[in-house]
């Protein structure tokens, strides 16, 4: 009786999804299916896969991609296990997270469950069906990821272990799935669905990653440590696969009996009461811009830190690591009396100052999607000028821009530290980092001008920053002609250490921003606001 | 005095012109009613007044201060409540209403939770799960516990259910005893008549009608069911007399309201057996503005 009309809820769970689910599906596979064909591409030799061991042999790679298996003979197939499996599993574990809560939260809360419920459909048909169609997706991923991989026909990726590579991807989904139904049955919400079942993921994550570069006990309390247990191309482990979905069953089987003994509409956890003040932060344009931003802002602090830690973690091989690839040793001229290193480290000063804009730059257009939403005239029909809320976004912009790029490098000279005879000084690389702030300000500026003077068309600072990163980061590779490297700030910025610190060029990108700044004021100042 | 003054005000979005010369003065401790049809520019006008929008020709005055370039200045002392009010959805109710207070520079906190109380409202909660309504209680209790001399309302009732706008309807004579003046766009001629001393109607950009409620009414039409001993001749010759149609209970007319007194003297030499008047609407004055805006008015 619990169960009557799961069937016809299955059906319309898949044809609701009859688009979201193939596209995730055909993403993911892809995703499996095409990087490890470009693994072989990229490392021909043992010796340029042996040259990719080593520099992955550091505590900073550990920790984020985990343990490597088989690293003294990395062929492609082991290689694919220790860089890909792990992130890949992640993003089946968010798919998984994002459909579940669609079908059981969300729709419990948009009020289209007591609809069904009101039919003859029993109390346990729309769980049941939201699990059944999720475990059908994961299979039907296991199978096409295992298949797809064998089918490469790569020396190192036999039958069984690409089976297994799918399996494994598949048990972190149906796991994910099973935490995020029980979630659905603790939570009276969607967004505190979503949201306890992601930190469920990040804490395995972060389990896993102390266990890895401890003794490796914590990783066997992360569902992410199961799936790296099965050794896959190496050992093929399948008994981490089996505990897995056997814990998976249980969650499950907590979930549905939670859901057969509670209220439509209500959760276990007390929901949370808001605020009925505004706290002594929110006073003002800036408070509520932080505050607006704050997780944005947490968000990219982590992921700046990890790039920084990402790339620092290479540092200490690089020179063997470069030498042994061509595509990279295009991309890094040499030139006399500087190592290799440091040559490398200019240009990642510059792809990192790129990715450091993107946050000030989405924090300086917020004031113009704000004004989209009609919510600045909240602020300007009392009594805050025009000139002061665009400031504040402006201080917002300029103060995490500067955060970000100090974050970067300091996690690019920890890692760097740590795995470097000679370690480079913290102060060389700040320098060489905070260099490219003026660049950072002229995007920045670039926003303001927009947003005051042609609204319609901010996002055309995106295109500028894209501009500037391919011919930034890629101009060498591709050969194109040095004035195009100009027409973008970065092209600009002296590659510290390796060239001159330029006090007049650098003084002429700071008067450009304060230029396109000023004129982006004085436009907002005169226009009409649409909301 | 006039605490707002508007002259003149046009304003053009490219080619179309939304705004084409309007006129509004707004006198101390008095209650303006503004009203037209969809589209007719009444809240393009109140953007102007509140300096969001840049007038392309006119000016307004407000507390004697240019509304656009003493913006600032001036909305220390006006609180404006819009008539979709969006909200940030992951702050709470009464957060927006302590940054609105914050920002605002002076407000009555225990004024703050009375009004909470008096509407009903739960601040806790996130502003992604409010109603319209809900919303709306925000900008209002935002609006009334803050001290300004200036109300601008722009439709505030169109969420609130009849109960909350008899609260709503109390903040305004409130604030009218006060001494406080309120600028009320609405669609509900019923909270006009009841509140607005004065009423300015707009079509297509125009203000056409502008008065206080009295001579307004003095526009309008009563309607009249008579019963008479003898027949009434030649009713339709009488100048003001409309609509004439014999029904089992007498004769229903109506009368343009000026001429009132003389179509009576003129019903009485037949002899009046029953005698029914439903009073002037201001809904009638409307409707006509209304019907003959139908040329396009409402594609507007
Ligand atoms: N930014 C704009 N660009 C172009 N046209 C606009 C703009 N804002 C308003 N309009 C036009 O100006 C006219 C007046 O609009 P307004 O919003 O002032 O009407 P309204 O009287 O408030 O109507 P409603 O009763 O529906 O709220 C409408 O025809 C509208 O389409
Ligand atoms: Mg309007």
């Amino acid at each position: 009786m619990m169960f009557t009309g799961t069937w016809r809820l299955l059906a319309l769970i898949v044809r609701r999804d009859r688009i979201r689910i193939p596209i995730w599906l055909f993403a993911l596979t892809l995703m499996t299916i095409v990087t490890a064909p470009a693994f072989e591409g990229l490392y021909k030799t043992q010796q340029e896969r042996q040259v990719m061991a080593e520099t992955m042999k550091n505590p900073a790679m550990t920790a984020m991609v985990g343990r490597g298996y088989g690293l003294g003979d990395y062929t492609t197939g082991a290689m694919m296990a220790h860089q890909m499996l792990l992130f890949t599993a992640i993003t089946v574990a968010i798919m998984s997270i994002l459909l579940v809560a669609r079908h059981t939260r969300a729709d419990e809360e948009a009020g289209m469950i007591e609809m069904i419920r009101s039919l003859p459909a029993g109390r346990l048909s729309n769980l049941s069906s939201a699990l059944l169609v999720m475990i059908a997706v994961n299979l039907v991923l296991a199978a096409a990821t295992g298949l797809g991989l064998a089918a490469l026909r790569i020396e190192s990726m036999d039958m069984e272990g690409s089976l297994l590579y799918g399996a494994a991807l598949a048990a972190a989904g149906i796991f994910f799935t099973a935490v995020t139904a029980l979630f659905a049955q603790l939570s009276e919400n969607s967004r505190g669905t979503i949201g306890l079942s992601f930190a469920v993921l990040g804490i395995s994550y972060l389990l896993r990653a102390i266990g890895d570069v401890s003794n490796g006990t914590l990783s066997w309390f992360s569902p992410l440590g199961w799936v790296l247990g099965t050794e896959v191309y190496v050992n093929n482990y399948w008994w981490p696969v089996a505990f897995t979905i056997a814990a998976a069953f249980t969650i499950m089987a907590l979930a549905l009996y939670l859901n057969s003994i509670r209220d439509l509409g209500s959760g276990f956890l007390p929901s949370k009461r808001g605020r009925s003040h505004a706290s002594v932060f929110l006073q003002g344009p800036i408070g509520l811009g932080l505050r607006l931003q704050r997780t944005a802002i947490v968000s990219w602090a982590i992921g700046m830190l990890l790039l920084g830690i990402s790339y620092g973690s290479v540092l200490g091989d690089l020179e063997e690591f470069i030498g042994g690839n061509e595509m990279l040793a295009e991309m890094v001229s040499p030139a006399e009396g500087v190592t290799l290193t440091e040559q490398f480290m200019t240009m990642l000063m510059s792809v990192i100052s790129m990715i450091c804009t993107i946050p000030p730059l989405m924090m300086a257009l917020k004031l113009r999607g704000e004004e989209k939403k009609n919510r600045t005239e909240h602020l300007l029909v009392r009594a805050v000028s025009r000139t002061r809320l665009m400031g504040s976004y402006l201080a917002i912009a300029l103060g995490v821009g500067i955060s970000m790029q100090i974050l970067a490098v300091f996690g690019l000279w920890a890692a760097g530290s740590a795995v470097m005879e000679e370690a480079i000084l913290f102060t060389t690389m700040l320098e060489a980092a905070l260099a490219y702030l003026p660049a950072m300000w002229v995007m920045t500026g670039v926003a303001l001008l927009l947003i005051g003077i042609l609204p319609q068309m901010t996002s055309l600072t995106w295109l500028y920053l894209g501009y500037s990163f391919i011919v930034v980061y890629m101009g060498d590779l591709l050969q194109f002609p040095e004035w195009m490297r100009k027409l973008s700030p970065f092209g600009h910025i002296p590659q510290l250490p390796v060239e001159e610190f330029d006090t007049a060029k650098i003084s002429l990108l700071v008067l450009l921003a304060a230029g396109l700044m000023l004129a982006g004021f004085i436009g907002y100042n005169k226009r009409d606001l649409q909301g | 005095m006039a605490v707002l003054q508007a002259s003149g005000i046009t304003k053009k979005f490219g080619k179309f012109t939304a705004l084409d010369g309007v006129d509004i003065e707004v006198k101390e401790g008095e209650v303006y009613g503004f009203i037209g049809p969809n589209g007719a520019g009444k809240s393009t006008t109140i953007r102007v007044l509140l300096g969001i929008l840049k007038a392309t020709g006119g000016e307004v005055k407000i507390f004697g201060m240019d509304a656009w370039k003493d913006a600032v200045e001036i909305h220390k002392r006006v609180a404006y409540v819009p008539g979709d009010v969006n909200l940030w959805p992951n702050l709470t109710g009464g957060e927006v209403i302590d940054l609105f207070a914050k920002l605002h520079g002076n407000s009555n906190k225990s004024r703050r939770e009375e009004l909470i109380r008096k509407f009903d409202f739960d601040p806790t909660k996130k502003c992604r799960s409010y109603s319209k309504g809900n919303r709306q209680k925000v900008a209002l209790v935002a609006a009334f516990s803050s001290d300004a001399d200036l109300f601008i309302l722009d439709e505030p009732t169109s969420g609130l259910d009849p109960l909350m706008e008899r609260v709503f309807q109390e903040c305004v004579m409130k604030a009218k005893r006060e001494g406080k003046s309120i600028l009320l766009s609405s669609h509900i001629l019923s909270e006009v008549e009841r509140l607005c001393d004065t009423v300015g109607i707009i079509r297509e950009g125009k203000i056409i009608e502008t008065g206080t409620l009295a001579e307004l009414r003095h526009l309008t039409r009563t309607s009249l069911l008579v019963e008479t001993k003898q027949p009434i001749s030649q009713l339709e010759q009488i100048q003001g007399v409309h609509d004439i149609e014999n029904l089992q209970q007498g004769i229903s007319l109506q009368v343009d309201t000026e001429k009132l007194g003389d179509v009576i003297t003129y019903l009485s030499q037949f002899d009046i057996v029953k005698l029914e008047s439903a009073p002037p609407k201001l809904e009638d004055l409307f409707m006509r503005h209304y019907k003959t805006s139908n040329r396009g008015g409402g594609a507007r």
